[in-house]
């Protein structure tokens, strides 16, 4: 840990107020609450920490939440730690008893406090103890814009994780997915707690299969609003949008090569819907496969190497590899008669898909590619869309519950699961974004 | 009749907004029950929004009435094979397009809810290509037919039982 004690971290300004005329002109705006966490299975090795409450942090900025609260649902969504039940305040000034710590079972312990500055930004502040090691380990102090009090609390929650796992934590990415509310679809970026959702795209017309640029700032997606699947590709920050694949037939499945230069897509224009590569500025896509069956739902390796997709030149769909230069493709699924929607972890070692039972239920299943073994991730029967988390430690998904589409994250043993909740509409096509945003 | 004017206005507006115009005789052809209640918002132009609180939807009844009578394929699970009670829709389309050269239609494929979005918008597309290749066999010009796909974003009737599926499962024939 280089990082010393009170050191001036300014995050950058985002702007946030692109969207709000046309948030505003929205009138049936569903409700969307965090992730909760639902399953929390016995058995995982989890870290106990103890996020104390920060001073004042439930009255810097109360309609956006409370600093401590935050990261306490971060870490504990994880999967990787144990939430000691903390009520009292301690400031990073404090002097907190390690022994006393100790005691409580606690590993780690956080605090800190959240304060107005005379500019009128937050400034969060938090240190961390090792309590086994009965050792100081520094803290920070985030000066944020106001409205980014959550992403600050986010941040420290990717301090504490990275800092106890090893591993960089994602609480700061954002996700994007689509909400169906009666007949009006919005394509929304949130938090990847589902918190401070903004509308990208608002549409009377079905929009499908968002995917982030690897950067970050663009969102490529299938919308119907020219009563046609088109690709679009949108700048987040901006709006600016254009038609990447507007070709005769439909034009769908986007996937953007791990180097930003290229995306695969699923065309039509030559009969049939058959893999294409197309250069992200736009211009003639370029034949990937070469089949008289359904070819789609292309994901690309890491390496930029291979892409693997779904295609039911063997009967049913199925998940194939083939390499990003063309050739023949080698399957990889063999048990089920249906399987869809293949990702690939962030390292390449697994990948996630869905895959239909015999009694008809659809389901998340993790595939470790050098063993071919294959896991349930859920016992639910309506998963969709799998996508991973930056760090490749949990995978995000949709599913139905109570008779609605929802959000819900697993981690990858399946152990941890939690709930976007929301009321009044239908969440689905979830996507985690990359750890730019 | 000032009502009508804006509506005109604002449609103009959006399409201007957009970077690409929406087609906006398409548009009519979406059942009328699906809009109503539609809160007013832009169709695409996200952070141009300023014309979309002006955004109105025009209701025209001579769409609605023609999308009553709507042709309409209807296929088997998992199946994009041309029934027997397809053919005299297919017969009766070849005909009028053969008359009409100059006119041009969109076949949309549709499927029913289960399985995933992307794989039903391409089994969608298959049955809207059955029934394109069909029409071709029938002497109608391919430029003059689209086959597209919405897959399970757009159903017919809505439910979760073989009835509300089988008439979910079906290629729409629609004027552009």
């Amino acid at each position: 840990m280089t990082q010393t004690d009170q050191t001036l971290l300014t995050l950058p300004m985002r702007r946030r107020d692109w969207c709000t005329g046309l948030v505003a002109s929205i009138t049936a705006v569903p409700a969307l609450a965090q992730f909760r966490v639902e399953i929390s299975g016995v058995g995982a090795t989890q870290i106990p920490v103890a996020v104390a409450r920060f001073r004042d942090d439930d009255k810097a900025a109360p309609s956006l939440g409370v600093a401590s609260a935050i990261i306490r649902a971060d870490l504990e969504r994880s999967g990787q730690f144990r939430l000691l039940d903390v009520s009292q305040v301690i400031e990073e000034t404090g002097q907190p008893s390690m022994s006393e710590w100790r005691a409580k079972g606690a590993d780690a312990l956080a605090g800190g406090s959240v304060s107005r500055l005379a500019d009128g930004r937050l400034d969060v502040r938090y240190k961390l103890w090792d309590v086994v090691k009965g050792q100081d380990l520094g803290g920070q102090s985030l000066a944020v814009p106001l409205a980014d009090m959550r992403l600050a609390a986010h941040r420290v929650a990717d301090v504490i994780y990275e800092r106890f796992t090893g591993d960089k934590g994602v609480f700061s990415t954002r996700i994007a997915f689509v909400v169906r509310a009666g007949s009006r679809y919005t394509l929304r970026i949130a938090d990847a707690d589902g918190e401070g959702g903004q509308v990208a795209l608002s549409s009377p017309d079905p929009i499908i299969s968002p995917a982030w640029s690897p950067d970050g700032r663009q969102l490529a997606y299938v919308s119907f609003e020219s009563q046609k699947a088109v690709v679009w590709v949108q700048d987040v920050s901006s709006g600016a949008r254009r038609a990447l694949a507007n070709f005769r037939g439909s034009n769908s499945a986007p996937a953007w090569s791990p180097d930003g230069r290229q995306l695969a897509l699923t065309l039509s224009r030559e009969g049939g819907s058959q893999l294409f590569l197309m250069a992200s500025e736009g211009g003639t896509p370029r034949r990937l496969t070469q089949s008289n069956a359904i070819d789609t739902e292309a994901a690309w390796s890491p390496d930029g190497k291979s892409i693997v997709f779904v295609s039911d030149r063997g009967g049913g769909p199925q998940v194939y590899r083939i390499a990003a230069s063309g050739g023949e493709p080698q399957r990889l699924t063999f048990s089920g008669s249906y399987n869809i929607s293949p990702a690939l972890s962030p390292d390449g070692k697994a990948m996630a898909y869905v895959s239909r039972l015999a009694g008809g239920a659809f389901r998340l299943h993790l595939m470790d590619l050098a063993s071919g073994t294959v896991t349930a991730l859920t016992d639910t029967n309506d998963d969709e869309s799998p996508s991973f988390a930056p760090n490749g430690k949990l995978i995000i998904y949709a599913s139905r519950a109570q008779g609605r589409d929802v959000l819900m994250t697993t981690t990858l043993d399946g152990r941890i699961k939690a709930r976007l909740l929301s009321t009044g509409a239908d969440v689905r096509e979830p996507v985690w974004g990359p750890f730019n945003r | 009749m000032t009502t009508i004017k804006l509506a005109s206005l604002a449609l103009l507006l959006l399409a201007a907004a957009c970077s690409t115009p929406v087609p906006l005789e398409n548009k009519s052809d979406v059942p009328v029950e699906t809009r109503s209640g539609t809160p007013a918002g832009a169709t695409g132009a996200a952070g141009q929004g300023a014309a979309a609180q002006s955004e109105v939807k025009t209701v025209d009844l001579n769409a609605a009435q023609a999308n009553a009578a709507a042709r309409v394929v209807f296929f088997d699970f998992d199946s994009f094979a041309i029934r027997d009670d397809g053919r005299p829709v297919i017969d009766a389309e070849a005909k009028r397009l053969l008359a009409a050269r100059a006119k041009r239609i969109s076949i949309e494929g549709h499927t029913d809810e289960r399985g995933g979005r992307e794989y039903n918008l391409a089994l969608g597309q298959k049955r809207a290509e059955a029934v394109a290749k069909a029409l071709a066999l029938l002497g109608v010009n391919d430029n003059q037919v689209e086959a597209v796909s919405f897959g399970k974003e757009r159903p017919a009737v809505q439910g979760s039982d073989e009835a509300a599926w089988a008439k979910n499962r079906r290629a729409e024939l629609k004027d552009k």
